[in-house]
């Protein structure tokens, strides 16, 4: 699904990621942890192709082609999904109409048909239960006034919609509730399936009770310095980073 | 060279088959006209505008209406039930037009009540000692309509005012409106100016006077689409009594020369003004609304928003000017411009003022000018929604709220796709912001 090898990345001519390597293959579901700053949003960033993040060296392989050299959009259409961490606010511009768009280009893009206003309506109306969203918020400008927890929600909704091959999320579990938390890892582990991978960064060891992962990799300055199986957020949890940055130096 | 100019137009009038109630009206205007100064660079309500494209072309009355109008400019009318005048090159096209009330006349058919309410009303609501091309349009006042509605009179439906222009290359259509609505009468109008053709080089300049009684309430739209060719001046003045309302809609692309001013005076306690206004010249285009908003009496009320995006190599203006007199205690005044800039080279001068000379008012004022936000567009291309196409949305976007303002159900409708248009020429670009 995704290959990252010795991939260097850098920020405003920073340099974030240092000679990272990770394999993603189908179906399986990769937690990556770390410390502030480490470098986790960056390489999804990176992933989705955003402008002002680049590459610097290394490369990265998505489902047989160089992903570095294709635009966001077409990462986006190929099946590459980033749940930001921090949602962007557009006003004027509906959700219904973000996602109808969104939808719209990458079905076109995979040979789908198009789905008709009407299905994909009751698709959306679908999803939106599915996360705890009130209908409602569909119609509302994309993020406009959410609360934190909503623009998470509203993420993983998008992300329902876009059915991705390779789910990016970047602390979707920052900032919710409980229950909150339960809708969500219900909507990923809906959508886990065997042609289907998840890279989920987070904080806490929390949520990986509810998604539980195949792997758990730590990040730090730019690079992975250990990874295990789920066990080894547990002992993260239990004894925090320092070991980790002191075991590494 | 300018007071050239101005002898010309006066010229121009006297070739007109005129009417000859109007004569002391005409009289005025063309004094007014005459002893206003000709705008230079260092006139401040013309500073970023130029007239070169009027100063520099010989103009010619319009006087002959197309006999046929290409099927796309009938499609370009807004489908609605109204009460309906169509003029083509500034002549009604009594074919296009449908039966109208006996409250709507042209000043050609006004009997000799109306006749008396147009003379009462005729630059009463307009100083065509402070707006030059209001002057203009009394020196060559001769066709014009007039609303008027009596004591709480409803109209059943809007009054739909088109004007089309067709090729008139150098000439000039004088389009006059007056609109006098009685105590706690209701009406909603809608003014449209459109071309039929790319390449109209007319001018026309276009003055609304409403005067609007206690109680009564008005909802009008202006919606100026004309050729990026086509010269347009124009005014729109209203004068508010006692809680009157007056709810404005203004659309307009830009031009060569576009200037629309705004001047409304709240002249009775408790009148209400809400404004709302969309430019959006992209190209080489020019658009420049200047607004002026008076409070003159105490308790008045006054919501003004106009957004504009800026494309391409176009320059806009916007200056908006609320002046609360000394008597105007607990006036309520709020005024916002926001301009986007889609290119490097898009323009704008925004000058919101505020005049306050009343000690016990809330007022508050803003204008903002920026770029399309990265951060939204990279969201809406990891969406996998193309970069043109986000582009699209994010233009529209900011104007949408205004759109959907529009409460003329028909108007929105109509002008949702023709607003996206603006944005992106294909349909590929436009067809998820435009839904019912
Ligand atoms: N646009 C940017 N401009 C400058 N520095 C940046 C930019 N984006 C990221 N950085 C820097 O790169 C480093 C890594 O940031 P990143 O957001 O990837 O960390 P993170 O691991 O996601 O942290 P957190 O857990 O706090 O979300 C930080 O030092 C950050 O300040
Ligand atoms: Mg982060």
């Amino acid at each position: 699904m995704l290959t990252i090898k010795d991939l260097c990345a850098s920020v405003e001519d920073k340099e974030i990621i240092r000679q990272l390597s990770l394999e993603v293959k189908p179906g399986e579901v990769h937690a990556i942890m770390g410390p502030n700053g480490a470098g986790k949003s960056t390489l999804g960033n990176v992933l989705a192709g955003r402008p002002g993040y680049e590459a610097t060296s290394g490369s990265v392989d998505f489902k047989g082609q160089d992903l570095l050299d294709l635009d966001p959009e077409i990462r986006a259409r190929e099946g590459l999904f980033l749940a930001f961490q921090y949602p962007v606010e557009i006003p004027g511009v509906s959700n219904m109409e973000l996602l109808k768009a969104a939808v719209d280009a990458r079905r076109s893009h995979t040979g789908q048909p198009e789905l008709s206003a009407i299905d994909f309506m009751k698709m959306a109306r679908e999803a939106s239960k599915a996360v705890d969203l009130d209908q409602s918020f569909l119609k509302r400008g994309v993020n406009e006034g959410f609360s934190g927890g909503e623009k998470k929600r509203n993420e993983i909704m998008q992300m329902m919609l876009m059915e991705p091959s390779l789910c990016i999320l970047d602390e979707t579990d920052s900032g919710l509730d409980i229950d909150a938390l339960q809708v969500v890892a219900k909507g990923v582990n809906a959508m886990r399936s065997p042609d289907r991978s998840f890279i989920v960064v987070t904080h806490y060891q929390r949520l990986l009770d509810f998604i539980v992962p195949d792997y758990v990799h730590v990040l730090a300055n730019g690079r992975i310095v250990k990874s295990g199986d789920k066990s080894l957020a547990l002992e993260l949890e239990a004894k925090g980073y320092s070991w980790l940055e002191d075991e590494v130096a | 060279m300018a007071a050239e100019f101005q002898q010309q137009a006066i010229a121009l009038a006297s070739q007109q088959s005129v009417l000859g109630w109007l004569n002391d009206a005409r009289e005025q205007g063309q004094l007014a006209w005459n002893t206003h100064a000709w705008p230079t660079r260092k006139t401040e309500a013309w500073r970023y505008t130029s007239l070169l494209p009027v100063e520099n072309e010989q103009w010619q009355l319009s006087d002959t209406a197309s006999d046929t109008l290409p099927q796309s400019a009938l499609a370009e009318l807004i489908e609605f039930d109204a009460y309906r005048l169509v003029f083509v090159n500034g002549q009604l096209r009594a074919d296009l037009s449908s039966d109208l009330p006996a409250s709507l006349v042209l000043f050609a058919d006004a009997n000799a009540d109306q006749q008396s309410v147009i003379k009462q009303h005729l630059n009463q609501v307009a100083d065509q000692q402070v707006h030059l091309f209001t002057a203009l349009s009394s020196s060559l006042l001769n066709q014009g309509a007039l609303l008027h509605l009596s004591k709480n009179q409803r109209l059943e439906k809007p009054v739909y005012i088109v004007h089309i222009n067709d090729k008139a290359n150098a000439k000039v259509t004088n389009a006059r409106l007056l609109l006098v609505l009685e105590s706690g009468a209701e009406a909603q109008v809608v003014e449209h100016f459109f071309s039929t053709d790319d390449q109209d080089r007319g001018w026309i300049n276009a003055v609304t006077e409403c005067s609007v009684g206690a109680n009564a309430s008005l909802r009008h739209h202006r919606i100026n689409l004309e050729s990026e060719q086509a010269l347009h001046t124009g005014a729109v003045h209203v004068a508010l009594a006692e809680s009157a309302r007056f709810n404005g809609f203004t659309v307009a692309n830009g031009s060569r020369l576009k200037r629309i001013d705004y001047h409304i005076k709240h002249l009775g306690s408790g009148s209400d003004l809400q404004l709302n206004g969309i430019y959006l010249p992209r190209h080489q285009q020019r658009v420049d609304y200047h607004t002026c908003v008076e409070h003159v009496v105490p308790h008045c009320t006054t919501t003004e928003v106009f957004r504009g995006v800026i494309a391409d190599s176009a320059r806009a203006v916007f200056n908006g000017r609320i002046h609360i007199h000394q008597d105007a205690q607990k006036t309520l005044a709020e005024m916002s411009n926001r301009n986007l800039l889609t290119s490097d080279q898009a323009q704008v001068n925004t000058k919101p003022e505020l005049e306050i000379y009343a000690d016990d008012v809330r007022c508050a004022h803003g204008a903002t000018v920026s770029q399309l936000n990265d951060e939204a567009l990279f969201y809406l291309t990891s969406r996998g929604i193309s970069e043109a196409e986000a582009r699209v949305m994010l233009s529209f976007g900011f104007v949408n709220e205004l759109v959907e303002g529009v409460e003329l159900e028909a108007l929105q409708q109509w002008l949702r796709p023709r607003i996206a248009h603006m944005f992106g020429q294909s349909d590929q670009l436009t067809r998820h912001i435009i839904h019912e």
